[in-house]
């Protein structure tokens, strides 16, 4: 009896102990399988088509150039490889517009023939209708059939755009470029702050300053990332805004400073414990050979350390790009690519945190935004690794 | 020359710790400062009101309450039996070593992939909705591997003799375990806990969609209602009210209630920490 409740327990405490690997499973599989259904999504408005006249001879049309169409910004089929012919947009709406409800039939009976009749006097016409209204193919109309959305745009193209009409657009490099931005300059304001602090804390201070001051830092670790987020917003947002003299305060650069405020604490004490390493025995020698304190600093703890200041550093990267809600606050959330640090910017993480709540479940918005996160978590997993296999490199 | 040097790089060293701490003060003080006026009785009991320019965050602090619970309930009783079968029972064999590197890479996740797992397993698979079951449970993955580690180097500091002796008396393992190491390392394991609930009540990327609302006349009934929660109804005062100027104080206030729990945690996390110490000071 005694023998099976040990054997119990002990079965129990292997399945708990296994339990994060579980739990990194399930993470990767559900960002996986909600996430890779996009490809397999037809580039369109779920039922919908877009319709054309036969005689126009055009193959196909990239997702972006459907939107300049219907954005007005081509208005010729020669410039997108078709004949020479003035483009005619057509919504469902406008249909609604310029017929009264008699002409459209009691039950709407009337609308696919009224809609094939426009379309073949309109040579060059693109229609962005529902399929249950539209005409079927004829001599006269046709369907412009539309590729599925395609890992490469993913990567390549930088428009988000992912509740446009009549095609969604996808391409996330504008959110890749803007947090990886973000994250490094961060670690490049922070680092040479926070280094200059574990410097002071682990040579220079004495240690009642030393006892004090440790603990503090820690405490300010703590501190919830939506109130860094809320003093951002307050306090640096405008600052910022005065000294560079900008149309608006939340840019690239405000969401850096609030990150590398965030990672200090982080930094300084992870670069605390590398610098601390040292052993007594190499600084003592080189104060022995006639090397001042500040020589055996540069000379013998900083290359001795330098293995667990890049680990910090690529720790502290890490998080950067993973970080939500400050960045939220203050970069300000332009989906475009940024062409300087004073521009406002969007993250990935931000990006999922602002679009998730209004993405319908299952939809294609949905697994786009779930497929940036895979993105984001093979990030940082990335820099997990990485920061894993430096700290544990001795010198 | 290379005293000039040295007094050169040491003044910048001290101007940097100067401004490295003067920030973080700053952003403290700043909190505390226009928080402390906005916070009163009436403040912490009451509902908020007038399109949350007026009344107080009751419901907030409710709902943040609540996920802790719900969270350490889920998180600590798998977390301390997976840091009992690490150190324990596992010895660093491969099993514990890879789940090690898994522990430590959960650590690493950003918290918003948090909410999107949270989202597609709890909310819209396994059928909860936005929810306080759905918000606590992916509070508790998000905290797993802090009380995994808090417990592994609660045990690791448990005296070897103690385990020795126990069985030298003809203890089993389990009651070993349970009898001798668990009283010894409970203060180091209420560290962790104690942390994580600072950790729970300032997340908020995880809570978005998983159960935080907007605002709720009424306090949650069941396990299957969406809650209020502190730092989502600060992003909410600050980003998204009605008036923002004038949802300004109450900002603050919630702020300060925020940091003002996350600080205790901190502190109270350190009072066991000592207690631990003295206690194995005495043993040695």
């Amino acid at each position: 009896m005694k023998k099976i409740k040990e054997k119990l327990m002990y079965g129990y405490l292997m399945i708990s102990g296994g339990v994060t690997g579980i739990i990194i499973l399930f993470i990767i599989i559900f960002l996986f399988s909600e996430g890779i259904g996009l490809f397999q999504s037809k580039n369109i408005e779920n039922g919908y088509a877009l319709y054309l006249n036969t005689e126009n001879v055009i193959e196909e049309l990239s997702p972006e150039e459907i939107t300049n169409i219907f954005d007005g910004k081509i208005t010729n089929w020669k410039e997108v490889r078709g004949q020479d012919l003035e483009i005619i947009t057509y919504r469902f709406n406008d249909l609604l517009n310029s017929y009264s409800e008699s002409d459209l039939g009691d039950n709407y009976e009337h609308i696919p023939l009224i809609i094939e009749e426009h379309i073949s006097e309109n040579k060059g016409i693109i229609a962005y209708l529902p399929t249950s209204f539209a005409p079927e193919e004829s001599d006269f109309v046709r369907i412009l059939s539309v590729g599925n959305i395609e890992l490469k745009d993913f990567f390549i193209e930088s428009k988000w755009m992912p509740t446009s009409e009549p095609v969604p657009l996808f391409g996330s490099l504008s959110l890749i470029i803007g947090t990886l931005l973000v994250g490094f300059l961060a670690i490049i304001i922070a680092l040479p702050l926070g280094l200059g602090l574990a410097v002071y804390l682990s040579e220079l201070a004495n240690k009642k300053v030393k006892k004090v001051l440790k603990p503090v830092i820690e405490l300010l670790a703590g501190i919830p990332s939506v109130v860094y987020g809320f003093f951002g917003l307050i306090v640096l947002a405008p600052i910022v805004q005065k000294v560079f003299k900008l149309p608006i305060g939340e840019t690239a650069l405000t969401g850096a400073l609030v990150l590398a405020i965030m990672a200090l604490p982080t930094i300084v004490s992870v670069a605390e414990d590398a610098l601390n390493n040292t052993p007594r025995e190499l600084k003592e020698a080189s104060l022995a050979l006639g090397a001042n304190q500040w020589e055996t600093i540069q000379k013998v703890v900083f290359p001795y350390a330098k293995s667990g200041i890049l680990a910090a550093i690529v720790l502290g990267v890490g998080r950067a790009i993973g970080e939500t809600m400050a960045v939220l606050m203050v970069t300000g959330n332009a989906a475009i690519l940024p062409s300087s640090v004073f521009q406002s910017v969007r993250t990935i993480p931000a990006t999922i945190a602002a679009e998730l709540g209004e993405a319908p479940t299952g939809g294609v918005h949905y697994q786009a935004l779930f497929l940036l996160g895979i993105v984001l978590f093979l990030f940082t997993l990335m820099t997990s690794v990485v920061g894993e296999v430096i700290s544990k490199k001795k010198y | 020359m290379r005293k000039f040097k040295q007094g050169l790089a040491f003044s910048l060293f001290k101007f940097f710790a100067v401004l490295v701490v003067g920030i973080l003060f700053s952003i403290v003080f700043f909190i505390l400062f226009n928080g402390i006026k906005v916070i009163n009785w009436e403040f912490l009991t009451k509902s908020p009101s007038n399109g949350m320019l007026s009344g107080g965050i009751f419901p907030a602090i409710i709902g943040t309450i609540y996920l802790i619970i719900g969270s350490i309930i889920f998180a600590v009783p798998f977390g301390v039996s997976a840091a009992i079968y690490n150190i324990e029972y596992g010895k660093n064999n491969w099993f514990v070593k890879i789940m090690r590197i898994m522990t430590n890479n959960l650590a690493g996740v950003p918290s918003i992939i948090f909410g999107l797992v949270g989202m597609a397993l709890f909310v819209n698979k396994l059928n909860f909705g936005p929810s306080l079951i759905s918000g606590a449970l992916t509070l508790a993955i998000l905290i797993l591997p802090l009380i995994i580690r808090t417990t592994e180097e609660a045990l690791k500091s448990v005296p070897e003799d103690y385990r020795t002796s126990s069985y030298s008396l003809g203890a089993s393992k389990l009651t070993t375990i349970r009898k001798v190491v668990l009283p010894a390392a409970i203060p180091n394991i209420l560290t962790g806990i104690v942390l994580s609930i600072g950790r729970v009540s300032g997340e908020t990327a995880p809570i978005l969609f998983t159960v935080a609302a907007y605002f709720l006349p009424h306090l949650p009934q069941s396990i299957y209602d969406q809650a209020m929660a502190l730092p989502y109804h600060l992003y909410v005062l600050v980003t998204s009210g009605t008036d923002l100027e004038a949802s300004r104080s109450m900002a603050y206030g919630t702020a300060l209630v925020l940091v003002a729990i996350v600080f205790a945690m901190n502190l109270l996390a350190g009072f066991f920490r000592n207690k631990m110490n003295k206690l194995n000071k005495r043993n040695s």
